[in-house]
C-alpha cells in the first residue's frame, strides 16, 4: 500500500504542474492587454503600468510563469482590482462552503446511486428496476438549476419547509444546525444528477460482475444468495465504481456553480460567475486553481481508496 | 454524459466493421425506449423546424402593458414573460437555437476529439504521449470549471459558451476514440494495410476510422442531451445567449427571479430541456445497444442463482420410474436434457444423457468442446447460466431426489455440502478480492456452522494437505499472488473443505501447464480416495480419464456415443467416433500409424442431424445412421454404444 501511495503521489505532480500552467495561460490568453482587462474599464495608464510591472507582463512568458508560481507558493494569487482585496484570501473564504456543499452532495449521491444502483441490478427487470431505470432518465435529464428552482418553489416558498438561501457564513449567527437546514436543497439538487450517473454505473457493473465465473464458483460452494451479492460481487463491483465517484466529484464542484448561483451559496462557484460578469480575471484564476486543485486531491482519494479495496492495484 | 460515453467508445469499437448494418435502424425502432424517443424528438425537431411558418408572435417584440399574462390567457397559449413577450413564441425559438447549438456542440467536439484520437493512435511514440498528456491535464479540470474560465477569457455570449462546451467535450472524444482505435491499430490488417504502401491518410479513412465510426456515433447521440444541459446551463447563468435573444437556459435564468410571482415563466422552458434531454438520451441509449455488440446480444442479462427446470411432471414424460438402487447413488442422471434458448434458436446442448455414479466411483465424461460435458456437469447443481439455460427434461438424482426440481435453498445445502465442484480456470474461479484463505472458511462456516477463527484453522490445514508450502501463511494470500498450480489447490481445498461425497471436476487440469497437470490430478485423485468421494470427472483428453477413472462416458453433439468401463472402452471401442477420438491419443514409445485427426467439425446443437450426430464425419456412415433415432445398446457387461453397426 505504501507503494501505491507513494506513485500516486509522484503522478500528482505532474498533474498540478500542468494545472497550474493552463490556469496560468488563461492571463495571456486574454485579447488586448491583459492588465487593462484584470483592471476593468476604470483603470488609468498609471495602474496599467504598475499591473503590468506587478505581474512582469512585459516579460517573456516562461519568465511571468516563473514569477507566477513563485508568488503563488507564497499563497499570493495577485489582488482583486474589484474587491479591493487579495484573491488568495477571499477565494480561502469561499472554498470551505463549497467543498462542504460538493461534498455533502457526492457522499448523499454515491450512497443513493449505489443503493439503487445494486437494488436494480438484483431486480433486472422487475417492477423495482423499471422505476430506478426511468428515474436515473429524468435525472440525468433534467437541468440541476432547474430542478433547484423546483425545490425552493416546492419545498421552501409553498411549503415554508426549508430555507430557500441567503446562506452568509458557514458558521455565523445559526450555528451548525442552521447550516445544515440551508444544506438540504442544494446539496440534494447538486447529488440528484450524479446520483442517476452511479446509478447506471453501479447496475452494468453489478451485472458484468455477476456473470462472473468466480461468482459461480461462490455459489457452488452453497453460499446464501446475500453473501454471494454483497460480499462476493459487489465488492468487485466497487472497484470499478470507485473511479466514476471521482469523476463525479468534478461534476459536482462545476455543478456547483449552478447551485450556488440558485441557492445564494456563499462559495467559489458563484463567485466565478460574479467575478466574470465584472471581468475580475484574477479572480477567477484564483478560483479555478484551487478548486482544480481539490479535484486533483479527491481524486488521489479515491485512487487510494480503490488500491484499499482492491489488492491487485497494491501490488501492480 | 460525456464520461460515459467516452467509455462506451471505448467499448464499442471493437465492434468493427459493419457493426451499423441496415437492420440497425430496424433494431432502433424495434427498441420500445429508443422508439419513445425518436417520436418525442421527431416533434421536437419538426415544431422548431417549421418555426418560421407557424403564426408564431414575434419573439423579441415587448408588450410592457401584457407582462406576466398566465398559461391559457387568449392570444398567449403560455402566456408572457417580464417585458410581455409571448412564451410560446420564444419557447419555439429559443428551442431552435438550443438544439443547434448542442447538436453542433456535440459533432464538433466528436470531430476533434475523433482528429486528435485517431492521430494519437496512429501516429503512436511521441505524438501520442504528447496529445494525450495534453488531454489528461484537461481532464484533471473539474468540467463546467474549465468552461466557465474560457467564458471568462473569452468574455460572455453563446458563441463563446458553445466554444468553450467544446473544448472541454473534446478529452472525452480523444480518449475514447484512442482507445478505440488503438486495439484496432495493433490488428493483423491494419500492419497489412500499412505494408501495401497505402497513404497514412487513406488508412486512416478506410482502415481505421470505419472501425471506430460506431463508438463515434454513439458517444455523439449520447453527448448532445449533456451539451444541450450544459450551454442551456451558461445561458443561465448569465454567461451564453444575450439578451434579447435567447435560449431555454436563457429563459431560465429570467424567469428565476420571478418563482414566486410568476412560476410558469420559469417551469415551461424548464419542461421543455427535460423532454428534449429524454429524447435524446432515449435515443442516444438505444443507439449504443444497437451498435455496440456487446449489448446487443442482451448480454448483460443478470444470471439467476439457479438453472430453469421445466416442471417435474413435464421433465419424466417418458421416463420410467427409477430403480430401487438409485436411493444409493450420488448421483444419477435419468434422460437429462439441458437447453440454451438464444433469439429463435435452441441449442440442445444435452440431449438425453443418463449417467450414475456409485459410492467412491470415478467416471469420466470426454468429448470434445461444444459436446455438452461441462453443461451436464454445471446441470447437476443447476449452475448452467439462466437465462438463457433450461433444464427441459430428465431428472438429475442424488440418493433419490430429483435436484432439477429442487428449491434454491436445498440446493444451498447440497452445494459444497454433498457435492462439491473444481472449475476449470482458477484464474478466473476465485474472487479476486479476497483471501483464498477465507474463500476455503467461508464455505465451511456455512455448511458446518463453525466461528470464523475455527473455520480458518481447518481452511489452513485444508491448504496444507493440498501441497501448499507455508498454508498459514498463505491463506492470507491473495488470488493473484499465487501460481496457476497453487490456485487450483486451492481449488480442490475449497472442494474436499466439507468431506462431500462427490466432486465434479470440470477439466481441472486444462488452463495449467503439463507438469503442474500432472502433480494436481494425481494429489486431487488421492484426497478423494483418502476421504472416499466419488468424482464425475470432465475432460477432453483420454489419456487423462484413463488414468483416474474406473467408468468413461464419451459425448458427441449432446449425448453418450459411447460407455463403458474405461479398460473395456479402450481396448475395445465401438463406436467410431470413440475409435477416432482413441486415434487422435498419441502414445509415448509405441509406433503406429500417424494421428488422425477427425475431419470436419462437431455439429452445432441448434441444429443437429435426425439420427447419429457423428453421421456426417463418420468414414463408415450408412443411410440409415441418419434415418432415426439410435438407441444406446448394451455390447458387452456395462457396456453400451450409441451406433446402427452394434445393432446389427
Amino acid at each position: 500500500m505504501a507503494g501505491l501511495i507513494l506513485r500516486r503521489l509522484l503522478m500528482v505532480v505532474p498533474v498540478l504542474f500542468g494545472v497550474s500552467v493552463i490556469v496560468f495561460l488563461v492571463i495571456s490568453l486574454i485579447p488586448g492587454d491583459p492588465a487593462r482587462a484584470i483592471l476593468g474599464t476604470f483603470a488609468t495608464p498609471a495602474n496599467i503600468a504598475e499591473v503590468t510591472r506587478q505581474l512582469g507582463l512585459d516579460r517573456p512568458l516562461p519568465v511571468q510563469y516563473i514569477i507566477w508560481v513563485g508568488k503563488l507558493l507564497h499563497g499570493d494569487l495577485g489582488r482583486s482590482y474589484i474587491l479591493h482585496k487579495p484573491v488568495a484570501e477571499e477565494v480561502m473564504e469561499r472554498l470551505m462552503p463549497t467543498l462542504l456543499l460538493a461534498g455533502t452532495a457526492l457522499v448523499l449521491a454515491s450512497i443513493a446511486g449505489i443503493l439503487l444502483g445494486v437494488v436494480a441490478a438484483v431486480r433486472q427487470n422487475g417492477w423495482q428496476d423499471k422505476l430506478i431505470t426511468v428515474t436515473v432518465l429524468i435525472g440525468i435529464s433534467t437541468p440541476s438549476f432547474w430542478l433547484g428552482m423546483l425545490l425552493i418553489f416546492w419545498f421552501g416558498v409553498r411549503l415554508e419547509w426549508l430555507p430557500v438561501g441567503g446562506m452568509r457564513e458557514l458558521f455565523g449567527g445559526g450555528g451548525a444546525l442552521d447550516t445544515a437546514r440551508h444544506l438540504v436543497l442544494p446539496a440534494v439538487t447538486l447529488a440528484a444528477v450524479a446520483a442517476a450517473v452511479l446509478v447506471r454505473l453501479t447496475r452494468g457493473a453489478m451485472l458484468e460482475v455477476l456473470r462472473q465465473d468466480y461468482v459461480r464458483t461462490a455459489r457452488a460452494k452453497g453460499l446464501t444468495e446475500r453473501r454471494v451479492i454483497y460480499v462476493h460481487a459487489f465488492r468487485n463491483a466497487l472497484v470499478g465504481v470507485i473511479p466514476v465517484i471521482g469523476l463525479q466529484a468534478g461534476f459536482a464542484l462545476g455543478g456547483a456553480v449552478y447551485i450556488e448561483t440558485v441557492f445564494q451559496w456563499p462559495g467559489i462557484g458563484r463567485m466565478l460567475v460574479s467575478a466574470i460578469s465584472t471581468r475580475d480575471i484574477l479572480l477567477v484564476q484564483g478560483g479555478v486553481l484551487v478548486v482544480a486543485t481539490a479535484y486533483v486531491l479527491i481524486n488521489l482519494l479515491t485512487d487510494l481508496a480503490q488500491g484499499l479495496l482492491d489488492p491487485r492495484l497494491r501490488d501492480a | 454524459m460525456s464520461a460515459t460515453a467516452a467509455a462506451t467508445i471505448a467499448v464499442a469499437a471493437p465492434a468493427g466493421r459493419g457493426a451499423a448494418r441496415p437492420s440497425a435502424w430496424s433494431r432502433l425502432t424495434h427498441n420500445r425506449m429508443a422508439s419513445i424517443g425518436l417520436v418525442l424528438l421527431g416533434i421536437i425537431v419538426a415544431i422548431v423546424l417549421a418555426a418560421p411558418i407557424l403564426p408564431l408572435a414575434p419573439p423579441n417584440v415587448t408588450h410592457i402593458a401584457q407582462r406576466l399574462h398566465a398559461p391559457l390567457t387568449p392570444g398567449h397559449l403560455l402566456g408572457t414573460d417580464q417585458v410581455g413577450r409571448d412564451i410560446l413564441s420564444r419557447l419555439i425559438w429559443g428551442t431552435r437555437l438550443s438544439l443547434a447549438v448542442g447538436v453542433f456542440a456535440a459533432l464538433a467536439a466528436g470531430f476533434i476529439g475523433s482528429v486528435i484520437g485517431l492521430l494519437a493512435a496512429y501516429r503512436g511514440g511521441l505524438a501520442d504521449t504528447l496529445l494525450m498528456r495534453g488531454i489528461d491535464m484537461l481532464m484533471a479540470f473539474p468540467y463546467l470549471l474549465l468552461a466557465l474560465a474560457i467564458v471568462a477569457v473569452l468574455g460572455p455570449g453563446l458563441l463563446h459558451a458553445m466554444l468553450a462546451i467544446i473544448v472541454v467535450n473534446v478529452p472525452f472524444f480523444a480518449r475514447g476514440v484512442r482507445g478505440g482505435a488503438l486495439s484496432v491499430v495493433r490488428t493483423d490488417f491494419m500492419a497489412a494495410a500499412r505494408l501495401s504502401g497505402l497513404s497514412d491518410m487513406r488508412i486512416l479513412l478506410t482502415e481505421l476510422l470505419p472501425n471506430v465510426l460506431p463508438g463515434i456515433v454513439i458517444g455523439v447521440s449520447t453527448t448532445i442531451g449533456w451539451m444541450i444541459l450544459e450551454t442551456a446551463g451558461l445561458s443561465f447563468l448569465g454567461l451564453g445567449a444575450q439578451p434579447p435573444q435567447a435560449d431555454l437556459g436563457g429563459m431560465l435564468g429570467e424567469g428565476r427571479n420571478l418563482l414566486q410571482v410568476a412560476p410558469h415563466v420559469a417551469t415551461i422552458p424548464g419542461i421543455v430541456i427535460l423532454l428534449l434531454a429524454i429524447g435524446i438520451n432515449l435515443v442516444g441509449d438505444g443507439l449504443r445497444d444497437v451498435l455496440d455488440p456487446k449489448l446487443k446480444s442482451g448480454g448483460l442479462a443478470r444470471f439467476y442463482p439457479v438453472t430453469d427446470a421445466a416442471p417435474g411432471a413435464q421433465r419424466r414424460r417418458g421416463l420410467d420410474l427409477p430403480g430401487e438402487a438409485a436411493a444409493r447413488l450420488p448421483l444419477a442422471l435419468r434422460g437429462l436434457r439441458t437447453e440454451f434458448r438464444v433469439g429463435r434458436s435452441v441449442y440442445a446442448a444435452v440431449g438425453g444423457v443418463d449417467l450414475s455414479i456409485a459410492p467412491g466411483e470415478a467416471v469420466g465424461v470426454v468429448g470434445e468442446s461444444g459436446s455438452g460435458k461441462t453443461v451436464t456437469a454445471l446441470s447437476v447443481l443447476g449452475l448452467v447460466a439462466t437465462p438463457p439455460g433450461r433444464i427441459v427434461g430428465g431428472e438429475i438424482l442424488h440418493h433419490g431426489e430429483d435436484l432439477a426440481g429442487a428449491s434454491l435453498a436445498r440446493l444451498q445445502e447440497i452445494r459444497g455440502r454433498r457435492i462439491a465442484y473444481v472449475f476449470q480456470d482458477p484464474q478466473t474461479t476465485l474472487n479476486p478480492l479476497l483471501p483464498v484463505g477465507e474463500q476455503i472458511a467461508e464455505t465451511i462456516r456455512r455448511h458446518q456452522g463453525l466461528r470464523r477463527a475455527e473455520a480458518m484453522r481447518r481452511a489452513i490445514v485444508l491448504l496444507d494437505s493440498v501441497h501448499i508450502p507455508d498454508a498459514a501463511e498463505k491463506a492470507r494470500a491473495w488470488p493473484h499472488e499465487l501460481s496457476g498450480g497453487q490456485r487450483q489447490r486451492v481449488g480442490i481445498a475449497i472442494a474436499l473443505a466439507n468431506d462431500p461425497e462427490l466432486i465434479i471436476a470440470d477439466e481441472p487440469t486444462t488452463a495449467l501447464d503439463v507438469t503442474t497437470q500432472a502433480q494436481v490430478l494425481k494429489l486431487l485423485n488421492e484426497l478423494r480416495r483418502q476421504r472416499g468421494a466419488a468424482l464425475l470427472f470432465i475432460s477432453h483428453d483420454f489419456g487423462v480419464i484413463a488414468e483416474l477413472c474406473d467408468r468413461v462416458h464419451v459425448m458427441y453433439g449432446g449425448r453418450v456415443v459411447e460407455s463403458g468401463p474405461v479398460a473395456e472402452v479402450l481396448g475395445r471401442p465401438r463406436h467410431p467416433y470413440t475409435q477416432r477420438l482413441l486415434a487422435c491419443v498419441p502414445e509415448l514409445g509405441r509406433r503406429g500409424p500417424p494421428i488422425a485427426p477427425i475431419p470436419g467439425l462437431p455439429p452445432s446443437t441448434d441444429a443437429l442431424p435426425p439420427g447419429c450426430a457423428f453421421a456426417p464425419r463418420c468414414a463408415l456412415a450408412e443411410a440409415r445412421c441418419s434415418a432415426g433415432d439410435i438407441a444406446l445398446l448394451p455390447v458387452a457387461p456395462g457396456h453400451a454404444a450409441r451406433c446402427v453397426r452394434v445393432a446389427a
